[in-house]
């Protein structure tokens, strides 16, 4: 290996996070759990929307967390499986007339085959050239989505419309409010999967092969199906993340599932805290949030303030939300302590 | 008893009938729904002010800096006009939120002028669905003239598909049987604009059209589709590209030496940023097709209208570029609303807007080529729908030919 070469890996290394701190105690979790389950009820339809949102970008962004926090690989190429999940949903509801949520297991199987198999030829590669790798599969996605042989399935450029699921049982709420509460299940129901598979002996093989690969693989982890399982894993979550938007948003179209996409996802991860899988839901609302906060500072200009308010995040909180919550934590210690 | 409770029944409501009727007799001046009352009308709009589509963000600013001048000028009806602009940066899930939030959190009366076709095929059956209106969008796609379907989405701009249909109608009358060659951009432009050539060849498309090359617009140059459209030996080169490329094709086809009758879509027919560029000589004998007047052809300097707009360039919204097309439509766009908003009077109801969108008579902004006129109604949901030939000649383009007009529907 060239000097050149392991400067990258190491440059491009995650701090190691010790398992117990990737997660929120339990207090925590249910008052931010009842949070997210009271909001709803208080605010308008708009808003149940954007809190939707929210539960499927930070689905997505854990994902990544998985990928880059849990086994050290990067991806810029997220928004490619997020795309296919999409889709999936989409073709599934729209030309098979299957219901929305059986459309989403399919989604995350096919996005888990797509990602396992993309991770074959990933394990070649590590640090910035594996970034490079899923940039291009991120760039492309656009593409391939817009070419005539699909056509009929995708609706090519025009994309297609997705019929948006009523309340079942006769349920007295907004279709808004029913599609929250199934995304927050979801979401819920994967956060705890992922949280149990970091605590696994999975997790911690992941979590090996992210600390050194070659002490990982003298201890007898099978490295190379530990880090396609790792791809296949996050690029599932991230499908059936997709199959969520696409519902919510009731239309996918080439041009929803951009390198932009696959950008703000990373840029999630960071600021939620890279391998702290609550930040993920920080992060969602940085990427949801901040772009609408600096368009009414600037509207012409709201791409400039957007990268100085991100820097100021990064220049203040390098560790992103989990910096944040350490640093509330102490201070709850402290006033106990008093 | 039951005698005695329907005798009630039909007592009361004909009191009610006779309040109802007293009551819309006083507010038959005024009725409102959401978004408008007797100081203010809310208009909300999206535009890519970031992102790949941003160059059209100026559209929005035009609109802005229209609706200020309105305002100074005391408004319509004595209402003042609140535009609330937003950015999606042409992402349609971005589309929705904004879409819901100018519908939900702002109130606003309706939405103007979305720009893009994703971005507004996102929103169109949330519009529909929510009954707001979905005002003359930003785009050139045919399928806004849907008004059984979608009775509260209109286009504003002339379509794709009728523009080349007319280049059709011209080839089949004056060269039956030549050989064609088209270069489009891979999107949903490109592909309306071929389909509407298409259907206009009609049953002689499949034998005229002898090559079809399509570009992205990520690469850097599209010489390799021209050398290879040449070699195909048509002597008719239908160019649908938009202006960056349109004037690499038109210098190109100079280089290369291949002289076919060239069809340039008004997308890119721009004298100012298209042709000057690509060379005086290079462009003579091109034929397009326009509907509005181009500020840098010196035939309108004396133009009132043209004049009007200049002042207006000048005076309110002096940032812009007087010579960019978006500009134009952007302030004959706004105009054309105005009319709409003084048609509507005091009933500033979601369906009177719609209402009066859809009636439109002979209307003309004054940066309309002259004899092309704006007509709505109930089944014509395409408010532009005419527009005249032109052959480049000299340093200008000259029209040629009626006023043709080719309704398509969505």
């Amino acid at each position: 290996m060239s000097a050149i070469e392991e400067t990258v890996t190491e440059a491009a290394a995650v701090e190691a996070v010790p398992k117990k701190a990737m997660t929120l105690g339990y207090g925590t979790s249910l008052a931010v759990l009842v949070l997210l389950i009271a909001v709803p009820l208080l605010v308008k339809n708009f808003i149940i929307f954007q809190l939707t949102m929210l539960l499927i970008y930070a689905v997505a962004v854990l994902a990544l967390n998985i990928l880059t926090g849990g086994s050290g690989q990067f991806s810029l190429g997220q928004s490619a499986f997020y795309a296919v999940g999409a889709y999936t949903s989409a073709i599934l509801m729209e030309h098979g007339g299957i219901n929305y949520a059986l459309t989403l297991p399919v989604a995350g199987v096919i996005c888990f085959g797509f990602g396992f198999l993309f991770g074959q030829p990933a394990l070649r590669l590590s640090g910035v050239y594996l970034a490079l790798a899923t940039f291009a599969l991120a760039t492309a996605m656009p593409q391939l989505l817009k070419l005539g042989a699909f056509e009929y399935w995708t609706g090519g450029v025009q994309g297609l419309v997705v019929t948006k699921p009523d309340a079942p049982f006769g349920l007295p709420m907004s279709q808004d409010m029913w599609l929250y509460y199934f995304t927050l299940a979801i979401s819920l129901a994967i956060y705890i999967f992922s949280v149990n598979l970091l605590r696994s002996r999975s997790g911690r093989a992941f979590m090996a092969i992210r600390d050194n690969e070659i002490a990982a693989s003298a201890m007898g982890i099978d490295v190379a199906l530990y880090k396609t399982l790792a791809f296949g894993v996050s690029a599932g979550i991230t499908g059936v993340a997709g199959g969520l938007g696409a519902i919510a948003v009731q239309f996918v179209a080439p041009d929803s599932y951009t390198i932009a996409l696959a950008i703000s996802l990373f840029l999630g991860m960071v600021v939620g805290g890279v391998g702290w899988l609550p930040g993920s839901i920080v992060g969602s609302a940085f990427i949801i949030f901040v772009p609408n906060i600096a368009e009414g500072i600037s509207k012409g200009l709201s791409g400039a303030v957007f990268g100085v308010l991100l820097f100021l995040v990064i220049f203040l909180v390098p560790h992103g939300a989990r910096q944040g919550a350490i640093v509330v934590q102490h201070l709850i210690g402290k006033l106990r302590g008093n | 008893m039951t005698a005695t409770i329907n005798k009630i029944a039909i007592a009361s409501a004909a009191a009610l009938a006779v309040l109802a009727a007293s009551s819309s007799g006083a507010l038959a001046q005024k009725k409102y729904d959401t978004g408008a009352t007797d100081t203010e009308i809310k208009i909300g709009n999206i535009m890519p002010y970031s992102g790949p589509a941003s160059a059209y963000g100026v559209i929005g600013k035009t609109e802005a800096a229209y609706f200020k001048k309105i305002n100074d000028a005391g408004g319509i009806n004595g209402r003042k006009i609140n535009f609330i602009s937003y950015d999606d940066g042409y992402s349609p899930p971005k589309t929705v939120e904004q879409a819901r939030k100018l519908v939900e959190s702002d109130e606003v009366l309706f939405v103007f002028n979305s720009l893009g076709t994703p971005p507004n095929s996102a929103i169109q059956k949330y519009m529909n669905s929510k009954k707001v209106p979905q005002l003359f969008v930003a785009t050139g796609a045919t399928k806004w003239n849907d008004p059984k379907n979608f009775p509260w989405t209109m286009g504003w701009q002339p379509n794709y598909q009728s523009e080349a249909q007319i280049y059709a109608k011209y080839i089949l009358k004056n060269k039956p049987d030549a050989k064609i060659a088209v270069l489009y951009q891979n999107d949903d432009y490109g592909k309306d604009y071929l389909k509407g050539l298409k259907d206009g060849l009609g049953a002689k498309a499949a034998s005229m059209i002898v090559a079809e090359e399509s570009y992205e617009t990520t690469e850097p140059s599209i010489d390799n589709h021209l050398v290879k459209l040449k070699a195909t030996g048509a002597d008719i080169f239908v160019d649908i590209t938009t202006p960056k490329f349109a004037a690499q094709a038109i210098k190109k086809l100079s280089e290369i030496e291949w002289k076919p009758l060239h069809f340039l879509n008004n997308v890119a027919a721009s004298v100012g940023s298209v042709i000057k560029p690509a060379g005086f000589e290079n462009a003579q004998g091109i034929i397009s097709a326009a509907y509005l007047k181009d500020v840098s052809d010196p035939q309108w300097a004396n133009d009132p209208g043209m004049k009007e707009f200049l002042a207006f360039m000048a005076k309110d919204f002096p940032e812009g570029d007087k010579n960019d097309a978006s500009v134009i439509v952007g302030y004959g766009v706004t105009q054309t609303l105005i009319q709409v908003l003084k048609q509507c009077g005091d009933n500033l109801t979601r369906e009177n807007v719609m209402k009066q969108a859809a009636s439109l008579k002979d209307f003309r902004t004054e940066m309309l080529l002259p004899g092309i006129k704006i007509n709505t109604s109930a089944t014509d949901f395409a408010p532009i729908s005419q527009l005249q030939l032109q052959r480049f000649k000299g340093e200008k383009w000259e029209l040629f030919g009626d006023v043709v007009s080719g309704d398509v529907g969505g």
